[in-house]
């Protein structure tokens, strides 16, 4: 098994440097010259020249490249052309964001998502099985930007329990040391400031967590009545064991390899969903930065963007995969 | 000798397809969203005989009225009927499926063939663009891509179309590596078809089946991303009556006309939930034979 880790960690090679010249030739696809295009048509031909000069422009691809690569493995990716600040320190910050809102969506989406699908697979042909299913249905058919406008209109305009947007309430003056607001709040010892961050989080959470909800409810159904069916559970009850023993001892474990599967593929999914959520509440994430960089051409933060997000994006790819050869040894690189 | 057999493949082929449509009507499911497309198909087609009001030129003064007998979904920011806005809306979005599923499936179908028959080093490549490809959250791929293109509704179907390339490469790849094991290929490779004969005639007929599959539940993943784009203000722009772009435009009155957010959002899951439905149900009547 040493071996095919060590195969499957090799296969991220060329994808890693194929992504990097991805992120780098964005600046060489727009059309026109990149230095005039960032800095719009009234800039004067000394701004130009001096942009070109700065972002190394008038040397050769192949130079740019392996300059832009060298400065990628020593972490700097470049510096912002809006706010002049480093583009890894502000994408750090943000990712923070992103990751928070991604845990918790994920840890809802998990927990429902099992929960739902095993009692549906447990009382199938029920009204809650086919509550249940036609709900997961409607959750991937819905665009998630707009249940997050129904919540905020519902929960904020017409309840006023939640907030509609912003990760904390601006009267709390919590010190951001790793940039995750419940683990600030919680070292700050603040705990009302605490309560707040989840009440930030529970919105764009759930509307995060729908699509995914939805997918491993449905997982969880089909891979829980495939087991139900097998001959061991039967002799588990035939042993006379309650139906409780049987669920959670044999039947959950037995049908949690495909779920993984599921649920390591939709890690990465929401990395994307993070885009429309943050916009749509207003978070300071990757996703959001990544769409104002784009919309105000700052190149830079774009690569920097890309190229986190894609180097996260494979990496969860890689520990889903390695997890699956330590849950299931028959598993190939096939 | 050679004719008889092709016509006796012609008469499976034909049974398969109506046996499949059996199976696809025992299911109400599939039918309740094969439904959903024909109404929509429908009302794209027949969107400027059924709409009540112009969708593009609205009376300010009418602004933000709330449903009504003549205003059935209410009026918008613009004052323009809600109701024909979103029946223009369909034609889009069965633009946006047709362009963006026709962009992937030619492409995808395209590298998944030559990478699943040809084998080899040209597999390895095009596997290797990809993985790369996959490598990308597609919204963020489409956003990189629309970037570079520019915000456009042609542009965004353009972006969406080449996100949903991998996946069209991938099942089309791994079914060609299976119907290239058959007999009958060695026979057509045997009696000196060209490689491009073998793969028109003989490959792609026999992998039609995921692609249906594949195509149909694309149609919904792309209208939900073509709107996602919109709604971003990176797809159609105003004044066109595409869902996204129009709840993007409400979303600044939620207070005042909750209606004109609603309504837009109710006809993309609908239309979703209808391809998502009719793909499920095709891929169940047409499960026996996959599995082969």
């Amino acid at each position: 098994m040493g071996n095919a880790i060590i195969k499957r960690i090799l296969l991220v090679l060329p994808v890693l440097i194929g992504v990097s010249i991805l992120a780098f030739s964005i600046l060489h696809f727009i059309p026109g010259d990149p230095a005039r295009v960032i800095l719009g048509e009234r800039a004067t031909a000394q701004a130009v020249i001096e942009l070109q000069e700065k972002l190394g422009l008038n040397e050769p691809l192949i130079i740019q490249y392996f300059s832009f690569m060298k400065n990628i493995i020593n972490g700097d990716l470049g510096t912002s052309i809006i706010t002049n600040e480093s583009v890894t320190t502000e994408l750090f910050t943000a990712f923070a964001a992103t990751l928070e809102l991604t845990i918790f969506s994920m840890i809802i989406a998990i927990v429902v998502g099992i929960a739902a699908g095993t009692l549906a697979a447990v009382k199938q042909y029920s009204i809650f099985d086919n509550v249940s299913m036609v709900g997961a249905l409607v959750g991937v058919s819905m665009p998630i930007f707009w249940l997050g406008l129904l919540m905020i209109w519902l929960f904020s305009y017409k309840l006023g329990i939640l907030p509609a947007s912003g990760r904390l309430a601006v009267s709390f003056d919590v010190p951001r040391i790793t940039n995750f607001i419940l683990i600030d709040t919680l070292m700050a010892g603040n705990f009302a400031a605490f309560k707040d961050g989840i009440l930030h989080l529970l919105m764009p959470g759930f509307a995060l967590a729908t699509i995914p909800m939805a997918i491993i409810a449905r997982m969880t159904r089909s891979s829980m009545l495939e087991v139900m069916r097998q001959d061991y559970i039967r002799t588990a009850r035939a042993k006379g064991l309650s139906e409780k023993v049987i669920i959670f001892k044999h039947a959950i474990k037995n049908a949690f390899l495909p779920i993984i599967t599921v649920i390591g593929l939709q890690i990465g999914l929401l990395l994307g969903g993070a885009v429309m959520t943050e916009t749509v509440f207003s978070l300071p994430g990757l996703g959001r930065k990544m769409y104002l960089s784009i919309m105000a051409r700052d190149y830079p933060m774009v690569q920097g963007g890309i190229l986190v997000i894609a180097f996260f994006f494979v990496l969860v790819n890689l520990i889903v995969d390695i997890t699956y050869m330590f849950i299931d040894p028959r598993i190939s690189l096939d | 000798m050679k004719k008889k057999n092709l016509a006796e493949g012609n008469n499976e082929v034909t049974g398969l397809w109506a046996n499949v449509f059996k199976r696809l009507k025992k299911s109400k499911t599939s039918m309740f969203g094969l439904l959903i497309v024909i109404i929509l198909l429908f009302t794209a087609v027949f969107a400027p005989l059924m709409a009540p009001h112009d969708p593009i030129v609205g009376q300010l003064a009418l602004r933000h009225n709330e449903p009504s007998m003549e205003y059935i979904m209410g009026t918008d920011s613009q004052g323009r009927d809600v109701f024909s806005r979103i029946l223009y809306g369909a034609r889009i979005s069965v633009e946006i499926g047709i362009i963006s599923v026709g962009i992937a499936l030619i492409l995808g179908t395209a590298m998944g063939v030559v990478s699943g028959y040809y084998g080899g080093k040209v597999d390895t490549i095009v596997m290797r663009f990809v993985d790369i490809m996959l490598a990308f959250p597609t919204i963020l791929l489409a956003l990189a891509i629309v970037t570079i293109l520019g915000p456009s509704l042609t542009n965004a179907m353009i972006a969406v179309g080449i996100v949903n390339i991998p996946r069209f490469a991938r099942i089309v790849r791994s079914s060609v590596l299976s119907v290239k094991e058959n007999e009958y290929i060695e026979a057509a490779i045997s009696i000196g078809c060209t490689d491009f004969e073998i793969i028109t005639r003989h490959i792609l007929p026999n992998c039609l089946a995921p692609i249906l599959v594949q195509s149909t539940l694309t149609i919904g993943t792309a209208i939900l991303e073509a709107a996602g784009l919109s709604f971003l203000g990176l797809g159609a722009q105003p004044p066109i009556s595409e869902w996204g772009s129009m709840l993007a435009d409400a979303r600044g009155y939620m207070r005042q006309a909750p209606w004109s957010v609603m309504y837009p959002g109710v006809a993309i899951m609908i239309t979703v939930l209808g391809f998502n439905l009719l793909g499920d149900g095709l891929r169940d009547a047409l499960d026996p034979r996959l599995k082969e």
